[in-house]
């Protein structure tokens, strides 16, 4: 990797950042839509959730993973504070592997 | 910021914390790759982005080309124009506020906005979020690069499934009805759209992603928005 990709990469990625609240500047969006894209981010939020717990490389991520999100999540369904779900689901996931699940 | 209380910054302080030590991972392979270490850290200043960091890097690692690198990486973050969006708001009209509030927009600094209800707490869980995880990643980058691969396995922490946990719990406020006795009609209708759309947009990304490259499928799941439509 050497330094122009690297410049590529970073101004390609800033401008995906800031296209964003100038897109949505010159576009005044209405109330309405400004609500779908809270939904959009949602949407996207869950199916970063779906795939980072159950992908590795275009594969199944094995069982300790989504043993320990599945032990967080229902943490964080009983309402649970934050921190509390974070370290379950890392402590879930790391004894699992200690036992020998992949 | 009266907006910053310590529940926040504990729950931002794990995220950072979790992040940090990916950041390691990240350091400790980006030189086993052959980049030195200050170029790891001026990648990770730079893009930061920790997906399409790894994806680059790893990519050329594995012998891809630069351009296909950048092509993955690139894809990966296209995220980020949706994301920026939702939270244009939160990053307000001023420029100088504005372009650095762009660069610290992360997955983490994303769904702590969304995850606040009144617009000043949103602001201060951006940036806390956004700039926590800024210092802990590069920090994290350094030191990984500088110790190789013996410390910092994530995986053997269990911090992959950290981040997913931690994201669903942040995405928890706007698909749980409130606990509220008198929580609005609009309140709950806007939870139920929510779960619909969450649970459809999970359903999209899975289905889609053994056919389409890594990031296409988060993209695609923006199409759950229609079931909010109604």
């Amino acid at each position: 990797m050497t330094l122009l990709p690297i410049l590529v990469l970073a101004v390609g990625t800033f401008g995906f950042r800031i296209a964003g609240p100038l897109l949505s500047e010159r576009l005044q969006l209405s109330e309405r839509v400004q609500g779908l894209m809270s939904m959009a981010t949602i949407a996207m939020l869950a199916a970063l959730v779906a795939t980072s717990t159950l992908i590795v490389q275009g594969g199944f991520a094995g069982w300790a993973r989504p043993a320990g999100v599945f032990v967080g999540a229902l943490l964080a369904w009983r309402r649970l504070p934050f921190i509390a779900v974070v370290v379950a689901a890392a402590v879930t996931a790391a004894g699992l592997r200690l036992l020998g699940v992949p | 910021m009266g907006n910053v209380d310590r529940a926040l910054v504990r729950d931002v302080g794990a995220v950072a914390l979790a992040s940090g030590v990916v950041g390691v991972s990240f350091g400790a392979l980006a030189v086993a790759a052959g980049l030195s270490v200050w170029m790891a850290l001026f990648m990770s200043v730079v893009v930061f982005a920790g997906g399409a960091q790894f994806v680059a890097v790893g990519m050329v690692a594995a012998g891809a080309t630069p351009v296909a690198a950048v092509f993955a990486g690139l894809l990966l973050n296209a995220r980020h124009l949706p994301f920026g969006m939702a939270v244009a708001d939160v990053l307000g009209k001023r420029w100088p506020t504005r372009l650095l509030g762009a660069h610290l927009m992360v997955d983490e600094s994303v769904a702590f906005a969304l995850a606040q209800r009144e617009p000043g707490r949103k602001r201060a869980a951006y940036w806390l979020c956004g700039g926590m995880l800024f210092v802990a990643w590069n920090l994290g980058v350094v030191v990984g690069g500088w110790a190789g691969r013996t410390v910092g396995n994530p995986e053997l922490l269990g911090l992959d499934a950290a981040f997913p946990a931690s994201m669903l719990a942040l995405l928890l406020p706007s698909l749980l009805p409130p606990k509220e006795e008198d929580a609005s009609e609009g309140v709950r209708l806007k939870a139920t759209k929510g779960r619909r759309v969450a649970l459809v947009g999970a359903l999209i990304a899975l289905a889609a992603t053994p056919l389409l490259p890594v990031g296409v499928p988060v993209l695609l799941s923006i199409l759950a928005v229609g079931v909010a439509l109604r």
